[in-house]
């Protein structure tokens, strides 16, 4: 199946949030944000903008009637700021008028005059001043010292890699109106309906009931619209509380790009440890976590990173330690893959520097030491329904590494200019909430008296196709035509308390859901088709848009059934609530059982590298990945190949800039690059690897929105091995962006 | 006003010709399906199609309408996603995306939509390049882009056997586009072209202005000169081009393709489609930008400005002379570029350009290069040599070719030549790379030129090892 916006989509006619018909009082509202990282503020002036005709006013913190607090993790970040400025890009006013080129004239009037303060701009100065988020985490397994004192090789190392921008094509946005007595609906652009309900009757001072989020659909989110959709969404609904009037808000990029955070930069120190057989015995690691001016999701994404600092590999003693450190960038938030991808960098770049000190094949390590069946994490969970070591061989004998890599030394051996170079990237990626009472999604199905359905869950559609999947699970449950199925979109009134669309499980928490209300339907009508048929529910089923007695056709159709349920009273409503089992973690001793299973891969990737100029192209990228047995291979091909070019941009082209005084260079896509559509590898090969599928996935079909982006990392290497083909000299660094800047400089060092 | 046919309907508006065309179209008009991404012409997410009569055929380029001045519709077809969409069924274009699974969020998918839709509508003879390049100028950050690759190809094959002297009845009949495309050239000619005002901000087609002030421009009745100062004219020895010659009207041209063997090589790394087809010489150079492509191209071919004053005298410059300190350069109160020209080469001529940027397409050069060498009894007897973004101005690298002018190429010159670069060049450090990256690169580009125009000459081993 198709994702079911396709139509609607290729015809320009979906609607987001910017397309909503906006009722003819709307106002438009733009921020007002700091013109530096750090500061003092002496004195605002708003006088001379709230002159120019249009603007209705300009909201300060002063308008605040509730809480001015904006934080969800920790109560740390406020929506506008009172004296103080920690980031540049902060919010210090809203400015409401008549049209945005009104409010965006007035913007230019504003006068602030700011005591400048030193900012910190990145992780190290952070840790050297003492400037943290929260306590550093460490996860401890076996006894690293020991260890350390029995390996043949020791090696140390340090790592960076940089932020990403999320680049959602459509900026962070949202409408809100004015209902009777005081309600607000809003219509936001959220991965977290909830979180804006939340924090909006916070800041406001009324009761969550009072506030109405709803979510069509998101062109695009990747995490950014996690916890930073919710300030635009606060704000504007601040602006109708007290004008009464409807506000809409909707971010250029520029704005968007400056004030939003983004994938955490970590700087990273590692030590590890071998026997002579290549065995890892000791892995230990230091993460420090540029987290920005405030907490924002920083914590469970510094969490993540540990779960995921040994990636696929069984290590039996590891010692990692995460500092957040606080700093006085934007806050940076949530990015597909929410720490993992940072993690895994670590321990790869580890075991490459290893590689080339011991002068062996990166991949003769990684392979020796690949995890396996009842081996341990360093969290305490035991691996079962491992994938690790048959995703690698599969890969290799499926895609005849040894004949790539033969060719490879051939290419390099007989060409100067152009270089090849190959590495293989495995992954293991938990799958759940780390944060265990996260993990519980709702769903409300309504079969209407002509057999029609509507089904509401907590889920956001943001692309991954979300919807489509919901839509696969009712209707197969309920045997019905899927045209009779409709998903509607995402509103706090049907279904609350929802966690955000986030961590790969949306799918299978809200699906799970989905399953148990359609089941519990389906028995409730198989009573009445029993009825009707004189027969008993346990031999009645339905399919094609019929009943079945033991696998018969029966002469009833579905519509005739929910008639008779009408008549005899029987609800056609149902509500269902799912929790994943098993799951528990105790961060008192950061032991426990947090993920319901893992996704396991294998990527090869192969670049050439023109050792002329530097650039280089991506040949190929082939790729066993383990969807369980995927609902619907089509679209879990699409978000590994859409994760995948991502996770390369991440480690190629997209570098965040900041200057020291902690502006943001790369503020436009002119400026930030993220793949086109010649920057994508000539080849990418995705073979799903055959397995039996996981219960605890929905359908047994895996979660797939994360972990592939992960591959990406792989990209990295094969550059590194292409320049070290051409640069004998070349010393390895593990800094990312791999960019052609410093390819070349690599080349010739 | 302001008149011109949107998808099927002829409007007439009374907006400032300032008004971007995409704030028309999705707030005068309320046609929402063409997105708003980053109004700088950077991702294509608005991007729609401009449809210009000429002898009696309507020629479709794709564009950026969040950075083209509504003024410049005036007497076009402006195609949107809605204009192009069937009543009942899906276009092939739209089909084949549903079919390959390339469209996931859906908001830049009406974007790529358009730009397939302007390709199929390219003619034939026009064609310089495929399905991929009439979307260079689309960002997706879905799909990863292999899904939309696939329906692009589906697409091309297609397309494979239009006919090509029926090209919109054809298209109709295959399901690219609904049938009221072939009343629009009728339709087209019905439209007066009043004149358009000679005050304000001069604009040609915005890709540069809009950027940067397109708030401003919004309340302006601006002065557009995308239709004057146009063509590209042959005589036996000289190549003059309008400076409102726009870079795919350069890349089109029959006899400069003949000229340049590789123009099609070297322009593909100037943008993207959408901004080829909107974007001038005259703005690139005015622009004045140190890294601007069309100004290092233009001042290795040791081109001339033609300077026109509004009391419509000309004066002649070297375009060396033009560019004076950053972003500062010689046209006076009342003055517009109105051509530049050069003299065309013989055989024993050859021209190169090359580009490194962080991604290879639609970005700004970190370095950019390009060279003209005349080689004549083994020795260079005229040599013009250009680099961006090694100093404040497009640089002119006359030290360097002076020191090169009469020598025999071989390694040991170029690597002599290379030190006298380095003494010519200032690069700074700024986003687009270090200094001392933008040093290295532009010995290598320095060397890519030989490597490239004297493969028997010059071997890259021996270089390096110098």
């Amino acid at each position: 199946m198709k994702n079911i916006d396709s139509y609607s989509h290729v015809r320009g006619e979906s609607l987001f949030v910017d397309d909503l018909i906006t009722r003819q009082d709307t106002l438009y509202g733009l921020v007002f944000d700091a013109p530096v990282a750090h500061g003092i503020i002496k004195q605002i002036d708003y006088s001379e903008a709230e002159s120019i005709e249009g603007v209705i006013k300009i909201f300060t913190y002063k308008d605040i009637l509730g809480e001015n607090q904006i934080g969800g993790i920790i109560p740390d970040e406020l929506l506008w700021t009172k004296n103080e400025i920690h980031f540049w890009g902060q919010p210090i006013a809203f400015i409401v008028a008549t049209s945005e080129a009104i409010a965006k004239k007035a913007r230019k009037l504003i006068r602030i005059e700011i005591e400048k303060l030193p900012a910190i701009t990145t992780a190290k100065e952070a840790k050297a001043k003492n400037s943290f988020i929260n306590a550093p985490r460490s996860f401890h397994l076996g006894d690293t010292d020991n260890a350390f004192a029995h390996c043949d090789f020791i090696i140390e190392g340090e790592t960076f890699s940089n932020g990403q921008e999320h680049l959602y094509l459509e900026t962070q946005g949202c409408y809100a109106v004015p209902m009777e007595n005081g309600n607000i609906k809003i219509t936001s652009s959220t991965q977290g309906p909830t979180s804006v309900q939340k924090i909006t009757a916070r800041v406001l001072g009324v009761p969550m009931h009072k506030i109405e989020v709803d979510v069509i659909r998101l062109g695009g989110g990747f995490g950014g619209k996690e916890d930073q959709a919710t300030p635009w969404a606060v704000m504007a609904a601040v602006a109708v509380q007290h004008l009464k009037k409807p506000v809409k808000f909707v971010l250029n990029r520029h704005d968007d790009l400056r004030m939003t955070g983004k994938r955490h930069p970590y700087e990273s120190t590692f030590k590890i440890g071998l026997t002579k057989d290549l065995k890892i015995t000791a892995f230990e690691a230091e993460f420090l976590q540029n987290s920005g001016a405030a907490a924002d999701l920083s914590p469970a994404i510094a969490e993540r990173t540990l779960f995921h600092a040994t990636n696929s590999y069984y290590i039996p003693n590891v010692k990692t330690t995460v500092l957040s450190c606080k700093t006085n960038l934007p806050p940076n938030t949530a990015f597909r893959g929410f720490g993992g991808p940072q993690g895994m960098f670590v321990i790869e770049s580890a075991i490459a520097k290893a590689a080339h000190i011991i002068g062996v094949e990166k991949e003769r390590i990684q392979e020796a030491n690949l995890l396996d069946e009842n081996d341990t994490f360093s969290y305490g969970q035991i691996a079962t329904q491992v994938e690790a070591k048959n995703t690698w061989r599969t890969a290799a004998l499926n895609f005849k590494l040894e004949k790539i890599e033969h060719e490879v030394r051939d290419f390099n051996a007989q060409n100067t200019q152009f270089k090849k170079g190959v590495s293989i990237m495995p992954i293991t990626f938990g799958i759940s909430f780390t944060n265990t009472p996260m993990n519980n999604a709702r769903a409300l199905v309504h079969i209407y008296q002509d057999g029609s359905v509507g089904v509401s869950t907590g889920a956001v559609e943001m692309g991954q196709s979300v919807n489509t999947k919901m839509l696969q699970v009712a209707y197969k449950t309920l045997g019905i035509h899927p045209s009779k199925v409709k998903l509607e979109t995402t509103n706090t009134t049907r279904v609350a308390n929802t966690s955000p669309t986030a961590a790969s499980s949306t799918a299978d928490l809200n699906g799970k859901a989905v399953l148990k209300a359609c089941e519990t339907l389906i028995s409730r009508l198989s009573e009445v088709a029993a009825n009707m048929l004189n027969t008993k529910a346990g031999e009645v089923n339905f399919k094609n848009d019929a009943v079945f007695v033991n696998n018969k056709k029966s002469p009833i159709t579905w519509e005739d059934v929910i008639a008779q349920a009408m008549l005899d009273r029987v609800a056609l409503t149902e509500n269902a609530h799912y929790t994943t089992p098993v799951i528990h973690f105790d961060k008192t001793k950061e032991k426990g059982h947090p993920f319901a299973y893992h996704v396991y891969g294998t990527a090869i990737t192969t670049t050439t590298v023109n050792c002329l100029t530097g650039t280089y192209e991506i040949d190929s990228v082939k790729i066993i990945h383990d969807f369980g047995k995927s609902m619907n291979l089509g679209i879990d091909i699409g978000q590994v190949e859409g994760a995948l070019i991502q996770g390369i941009g991440w480690m190629t082209m997209e570098e965040i800039s900041y200057n020291k005084e902690g502006k943001l260079l790369s503020n436009a896509l002119s400026t930030y690059k993220v793949p086109d559509i010649f920057s994508v590898p000539k080849t990418v090969e995705i073979a799903p690897l055959e397995t039996k599928g996981n219960d605890m996935a929905i359908l047994k079909s895996k979660a797939v929105g994360e972990p592939p982006l992960m591959y990406g990392i792989g990209a990295y290497f094969a550059i590194q091995n292409a320049v070290k083909a051409f640069n004998p000299n070349y010393e390895p660094k593990f800094h990312a962006p791999f960019t052609p800047e410093k390819v070349l400089m690599g080349l010739y060092e | 006003m302001i008149q011109f046919i949107l998808n099927n309907t002829t409007v007439s508006t009374p907006e400032n010709s300032g008004m971007t065309l995409l704030d028309f179209i999705r707030e005068n008009k309320q046609l929402k399906g063409t997105k708003i991404g980053c109004r700088e012409g950077d991702c294509g997410a608005c991007t729609v199609l401009v449809g210009t009569l000429e002898n009696n055929q309507v020629t479709y380029k794709s564009i950026t309408s969040c950075i083209y001045p509504l003024g410049n519709a005036n007497g076009k077809h402006i195609v949107t996603i809605e204009g192009i969409n069937l009543t009942e069924q899906l276009t092939t274009v739209q089909h084949s995306f549903l079919e390959n699974y390339a469209t996931q969020c859906g908001f830049c998918t009406p974007g790529f939509i358009v730009s397939l839709t302007g390709y199929a509508l390219q003619q034939n003879e026009q064609s310089t390049h495929n399905c991929n390049d009439a979307v260079s100028g689309n960002i997706c950050r879905c799909t990863g882009y292999k899904s939309i690759e696939k329906a692009a190809k589906n697409i091309e094959h297609i397309l494979a056997n239009k006919d090509a002297n029926n090209q919109i009845s054809w298209l109709i009949k295959e399901g690219f586009i609904p049938d009221y495309f072939s009343e629009i050239p009728k339709k087209l000619l019905k439209i007066k072209n009043p004149i358009s005002s000679e005050e304000g901000t001069v604009v040609a087609n915005g890709t540069d202005l809009y950027v940067r002030f397109a708030d401003k421009l919004t309340d302006e009745k601006v002065h557009l000169i995308a239709d004057k100062y146009k063509g590209i004219e042959i005589t036996k020895n000289q190549c003059t081009i309008g400076a409102s010659t726009t870079v795919t009207e350069l890349l089109q041209h029959k006899y400069l393709q003949k000229l340049f063997p590789n123009l099609k090589s070297f322009l593909k790394l100037v943008s993207s489609e959408q901004i080829r087809n909107m974007g001038t010489l005259g703005g690139n150079f005015v622009n004045a930008s140190p890294i601007g492509d069309m100004s290092i191209f233009f001042l290795a071919l040791d081109s001339t400005l033609t300077i026109v004053h509004r009391d419509g005298s000309l004066r002649k410059i070297p375009f060396k002379s033009f560019h004076k300190d950053y972003k500062q350069y010689d046209l006076k109160e009342g003055e517009l570029l109105k051509s530049i020209s050069f003299n065309i080469f013989e055989d024993n001529t050859r021209f190169n350009f090359e580009k490194v940027s962080k991604r290879t397409h639609l970005d700004i050069a970190s370095v950019n290069a390009a060279c003209q060498i005349t080689i004549s009894n083994n020795k260079v007897t005229a040599i013009h040599l250009a680099m961006g973004g090694v100093a404040a101005i497009p640089k002119y690298l006359s030290k360097t070719a002076a020191f090169l002018n009469g020598k025999t190429i071989s390694e040991e010159i170029i690597f002599e030549a290379q030190k006298i670069l380095q003494e010519e060049i200032s690069p700074i450090s700024d986003v687009r790379g270090t200094s001392a990256y933008k040093r290295l690169l532009a010995r290598q580009l320095f060397y890519a030129h030989f490597l490239k125009l004297f493969p028997e000459n010059i071997e890259l081993k021996k270089l390096i090892t110098l």
